[in-house]
């Protein structure tokens, strides 16, 4: 099968052709594996900071957790969880979404406590309840700062997954798992070159999406 | 119906576990080059190596540059791409166009059978020890430079005596990062032949996704990516000069070292 196309060739742009509708598959996993594990991610991540808020300790230890979580290497954590998951896409999602974590609560409690004291002070003034401050004030100030951490989850969790290809999953990672294991260089380009093109794009458009919702902003705040 | 799948689960999960188990229990797999401490062995021994030569590499660069304040946006940059292009691929990349490219026997007696794999695996330990001495040595206070330059330091001893110090803890929290990303990473060097925990991984799915050599190296390797991070902290701890050891709490919290990317 592989005879009909040059294995050596950097790009053998017949074999993409060919093969539109798989990369189109694989491109697609890899967004809803993105999407599931990021979703899962800051359904944990925004309590956890929310609760970090203000409490040293708390904080110190919600940190210390997750920074565990994130030595674990991936294709440990992956297989780690295949006694229980399976071959489901789980054992790729929850992984991924405990990698996120650490950044994720870091950003937002950061972005929070850097909203200027006499800001705070002056919705307090203004008779602001403590919940109105925190969604009316707070949250649009550290709107550039979350947003940052999440571009950085996005980007690293966009490369991660292409590693669960070891373990049945990866979307992308698949191509170049398949690439590699039949010494045809196609597949595995096709692969990278999208993983990195996909990350760009989503880091764009998540950028894009902040300068909107914040044209105050000028400058963009650095992570 | 719940409760079935639940029921089916967790029978699953058993006798997975006995397997495992039946596995650590079997002497034949803790001898030989083969065995449990051979691997792990080898997987300290490439780890270590990369991250020594990394270092050596990254941390006179960053001095350099740092001392000069120049090339900021350059080294920054570089620690950019290198989130933005994922390891694994780099790994696949390398091996696959330049090949296993015949290592010294130095490097194939630690474990290490590709040489591209070896230069990838050096190359992504660069990156955050090179960002993290080159903030920590032109983020020295102006006036400190200037006290030690009124006191009649040269340019030598104002890196030596002044800035170098005052980097350690930032240079220390680049070295963790780099040592627990390398031997994450090394993690990976199975699929591409070479030595180290991520063998049995690798062979057991190359079976089935039942194998217990999975959960077995995967449990080793998680063992000692913790166990890296807490000695190189502790290393840190020992490094840092004592002044300054409070000061690394405000560095958790600068903003400009992001993590880098777990692997």
């Amino acid at each position: 099968m592989l005879a009909a196309y040059d294995g050596h060739a950097l790009v053998d742009w017949s074999w993409v052709a060919d093969h539109g509708d798989e990369i189109v598959a694989r491109l697609r996993e890899h967004a809803v594996l993105l999407g599931w594990s990021m979703l899962l991610a800051l359904l944990f991540a925004i309590p956890l900071a929310l609760a970090s808020l203000g409490r040293r300790r708390v904080y110190g230890i919600v940190l210390a957790t997750t920074g565990i979580l994130y030595t674990i290497p991936s294709l440990a954590a992956f297989s780690l969880l295949l006694p229980y998951t399976g071959q489901s896409r789980l054992t790729a999602i929850i992984p991924l979404a405990a990698y996120s974590l650490l950044i994720l609560v870091r950003n937002i409690v950061t972005g929070l406590e850097r909203v200027p004291t006499d800001v705070q002070d002056a919705a307090t003034g203004l008779g602001y309840s403590r919940r109105r401050k925190l969604w009316q004030i707070d949250v649009p100030l550290a709107l550039p700062t979350i947003v940052a951490g999440v571009r950085i989850a996005v980007v690293t969790t966009i490369g991660l997954i292409s590693v669960s290809a070891l373990i049945g999953q990866g979307g992308l990672g698949a191509l170049m798992t398949s690439g590699f294991e039949k010494d045809f260089y196609t597949p595995l380009v096709v692969g990278v070159v999208l993983t990195v093109a996909f990350a760009i794009a989503a880091d764009a458009l998540l950028l894009g999406a902040q300068k909107l919702c914040t044209p105050w902003a000028r400058r963009s705040v650095a992570r | 119906m719940g409760a079935a799948i639940g029921g089916a689960v967790s029978a699953l999960a058993t006798s997975y576990f006995g397997s495992v188990l039946d596995w650590l229990g079997d002497g034949a797999n803790w001898h030989g080059t083969e065995g449990v401490p051979h691997r792990f062995l080898e997987h300290i021994q490439i780890s270590l190596v990369s991250l020594v030569i990394a270092v050596v590499i990254s941390v006179p660069i960053g001095l350099f540059f740092g001392h000069l304040r120049k090339g900021g946006f350059v080294v920054v940059n570089i620690a950019n791409l290198g989130r933005a292009i994922p390891s694994f691929s780099i790994l696949l990349l390398a091996v696959l166009l330049w090949g296993i490219g015949n290592p010294p026997r130095v490097l194939t007696s630690i474990g290490i059978v590709s040489f591209p794999a070896f230069v990838a695996l050096v190359a992504l330990a660069i990156p955050p020890v090179l960002t993290n001495t080159y903030i920590g040595v032109s983020g020295v206070d102006d006036d400190v430079r200037d006290a030690a330059r009124g006191m009649g330091m040269n340019d030598r001893q104002v890196l030596q005596s002044v800035e170098l110090p005052l980097a350690t803890p930032l240079i220390m929290a680049g070295i963790r990062t780099s040592g627990v990303a390398v031997v994450a990473t090394a993690t990976l060097l199975a699929y591409v032949g070479g030595g180290g925990l991520g063998r049995f991984i690798i062979d057991g799915a190359a079976i089935d996704y039942q194998d217990p050599r999975i959960f077995v190296g995967a449990l080793f390797v998680a063992l000692l990516s913790v166990i890296t991070e807490l000695s190189l902290a502790a290393a840190q701890r020992l490094v840092v000069p004592r002044a300054l050891q409070r000061a690394e709490i405000d560095v958790a919290r600068t903003p400009v070292p992001a993590p880098a990317v777990p692997l």
